[in-house]
């Protein structure tokens, strides 16, 4: 005999049911002919003889019935009813297989039904829609172009490469008048002009000679001679400046490089010891000078 | 060969100090078959593989000297000294590699579907996107790459699919579709897409750096057209992508702005940074980063607009064919 209350007492409260699931709040039934889900003594298909649920198998929907007459043969148990595609015609199916039965059953049943034809119809929607694809990403993989890419940003070496850029842009004149540096435009033209001319040069300088015959050009006392001023330091200073501006003015027509030295010659003047560089002249050849640091030796000598 | 291996055991059976000691008879004594991983002890082994390591440095540096010696003594006659080996030294030669002067290419570069933009018939105009459901990484880097190119609208991805919204944007005259796709809340991969009918390139993004990320950064871009620097794009392919790049920016740069966009490529890996610059004087230019930063890797290049299912693929990376060199890239 089928005996409901005693089977509840066992399984539903004091001893294990392997259906069931116990959470903080609520028991669930794992039970796949449960019609509710949660373990109810109402929604027990174990603690209940006249049971009935709603199963969904690949699209299609059925309805299982157990009756306590067939609970002696469990191969024939559950009775399976294919229910219409339809909605309105599968719930007067269900009315009409279930008549007679409890209230709560019924309602479930028709409510479970609706809820798998829903989710039915939506999942019908989605695989219209776009999917997202997962691609599968290797870890060796991933790491290697990482380590790539960091090597290859070391050897990129970006900011050199986009200054070098833009110094070549400006040198070839992409900006045009912005920029007033017109002295390395200026200094490249005059080279590649005297280059040119220096064929000519050699035809005029003959003229050129026999031109400034007889005229009288009058100079300034610029030159200053290195006999009467080499006992004072301070004299001495103001040759090296005097020298530099002579410099200066005479390699105004010479290339940038040998400019840069000088103007750096002419940054060191305040620095520049009386004795340290080499003998200074007047002639127009460019000259390093080279810094020497005069403190320690005073240093020694004080102490 | 065993009994030399007892007897070389024994020798290393005696103290740590004596070991250095027994060192030089020790050395004179191995078989050339001989090799250091054949000790089974450990603390051994590991003793005669510093040994040797020391004994190779040791040869190494006496090398070294006796070399600097010869250079010293030759003076001015020395030969030049060696070009250390680099990746970008060694490089296969790809017979794909553009020479400055190929008419063909020139012919292909006059008629293709970048033409009309080198010819300064339309001007750039990008409608920049994402996936589905962005999250706030991506948006902002929008935001920002919005700010960068100039004539850049951002729009709201609402599930719309790409080959609807591509005839609305030929329809409004966008030329480049551009779709930021995100993974877990950070961009990883962008469609560039030229739209009348020009190529689609995909590409992995790594390495996104927002502005506010970004050290010593200066303020924000102005709204002048940015200068276009492309670096390294010697391949047929990679010719290709250049203009793809190029095409994202109008023709005349307001020099004005002193912005400057620069298209990297170094071993395949594209690198993209904005900067603003200024010359101090005609030898030094000082430059600023402002802007996001990232880093492209060309996944595949197809014909047409986009299409995954039946598209033409021009060009698709395949990693078991090109990254087996490591000296060979595409671009």
């Amino acid at each position: 005999m089928q005996h409901d209350d005693v089977i509840w007492d066992i399984i539903g409260n004091t001893q294990f049911c392997s259906f069931k699931v116990k959470t903080k709040s609520q028991n669930f039934c794992r039970n796949e002919y449960n019609i509710t889900g949660l373990c109810n003594r109402s929604s027990c298909p174990l603690a209940n003889s006249q049971y009935a649920t709603i199963r969904e198998e690949k699209g299609q929907c059925f309805l299982y019935m157990k009756v306590i007459e067939r609970a002696a043969f469990p191969a024939r148990m559950w009775e399976k009813v294919k229910l219409s595609k339809n909605y309105e015609k599968a719930l007067e199916q269900i009315d009409e297989n279930l008549i007679y039965w409890p209230r709560f059953i019924r309602h479930k049943c028709k409510q479970r039904f609706t809820k798998i034809t829903q989710y039915l119809i939506r999942m019908r929607k989605l695989v219209l829609k776009r999917q997202r694809k997962l691609v599968p990403l290797s870890r060796k993989v991933e790491t290697r172009e990482r380590r790539k890419e960091e090597k290859a940003l070391i050897a990129a070496q970006l900011d050199n490469a986009i200054e070098k850029e833009l110094l070549e842009r400006l040198k070839q004149g992409t900006y045009g008048d912005i920029y007033n540096f017109p002295v390395h435009a200026f200094d490249r033209a005059l080279e590649q002009q005297d280059q040119e001319s220096e064929s000519e040069e050699e035809e005029e300088e003959e003229e050129d000679d026999e031109k400034d015959v007889g005229q009288r050009e009058f100079v300034a006392e610029e030159e200053v001679e290195e006999s009467d001023l080499s006992d004072f330091e301070d004299m001495n200073k103001l040759r090296t400046s005097s020298d530099e501006e002579e410099q200066d003015e005479s390699s105004e027509e010479e290339d940038e490089e040998e400019m840069e030295v000088q103007t750096k010659a002419s940054r060191s003047k305040g620095k520049s010891p009386a004795n340290g560089s080499a003998a200074r002249k007047k002639r127009a050849y460019v000259e390093i000078e080279y810094e020497q640091e005069t403190e320690p030796a005073s240093k020694s000598r004080a102490t | 060969h065993k009994a030399v291996k007892s007897a070389e055991v024994d020798g290393e059976g005696s103290a740590v100090e004596e070991k250095k000691m027994v060192k030089s008879e020790l050395a004179v004594a191995f078989p050339p078959t001989f090799s250091v991983s054949e000790i089974k002890n450990k603390q051994r082994r590991h003793f005669m593989f510093m040994k040797l390591k020391q004994e190779k440095r040791k040869q190494k540096m006496q090398l070294r000297k006796k070399r600097r010696k010869e250079r010293e003594a030759l003076g001015d006659k020395a030969p030049p000294k060696e070009v250390p080996k680099t990746i970008e030294n060694q490089r296969v030669y790809d017979e794909t590699t553009v020479d400055p002067e190929d008419e063909e290419i020139a012919f292909d570069e006059g008629t293709d579907e970048f033409s009309a933009y080198f010819n300064g018939l339309t001007n750039p105009k990008v409608l920049i996107t994402t996936s589905d459901r962005p999250r706030g990484r991506t948006v902002r880097f929008c935001e920002q790459l919005a700010t960068v190119i100039p004539n850049a609208h951002v729009y709201y991805r609402r599930g719309l699919a790409l080959k609807r919204i591509i005839p609305q944007c030929v329809a409004r005259n966008f030329t480049y579709l551009m779709v930021i796709n995100e993974d877990r809340q950070v961009p990883n991969g962008m469609v560039l897409c030229h739209l009348p009918n020009g190529p689609t390139a995909h590409f992995k993004v790594s390495s996104v750096r927002l502005r506010k990320e970004m050290k010593r950064r200066g303020k924000n871009p102005t709204e002048h057209y940015p200068e276009v620097i492309l670096n390294n794009f010697t391949t047929r392919l990679g010719h290709t992508i250049g203009r793809l790049f190029a095409a994202l920016f109008p023709q005349e740069p307001h020099f004005v702005g002193r912005q400057v966009a620069t298209f990297h490529n170094q071993r395949d890996f594209i690198f993209f940074r904005f900067h603003r610059y200024i010359f101090k004087n005609e030898k030094k230019v000082g430059i600023q980063e402002l802007g996001p930063r990232f880093t492209l890797k060309l996944r595949s290049l197809q014909k047409g607009t986009f299409d995954s299912k039946y598209g033409e693929y021009e060009w698709v990376m395949k990693r078991h064919e090109m990254e087996a060199c490591r000296r060979k890239f595409q671009l």
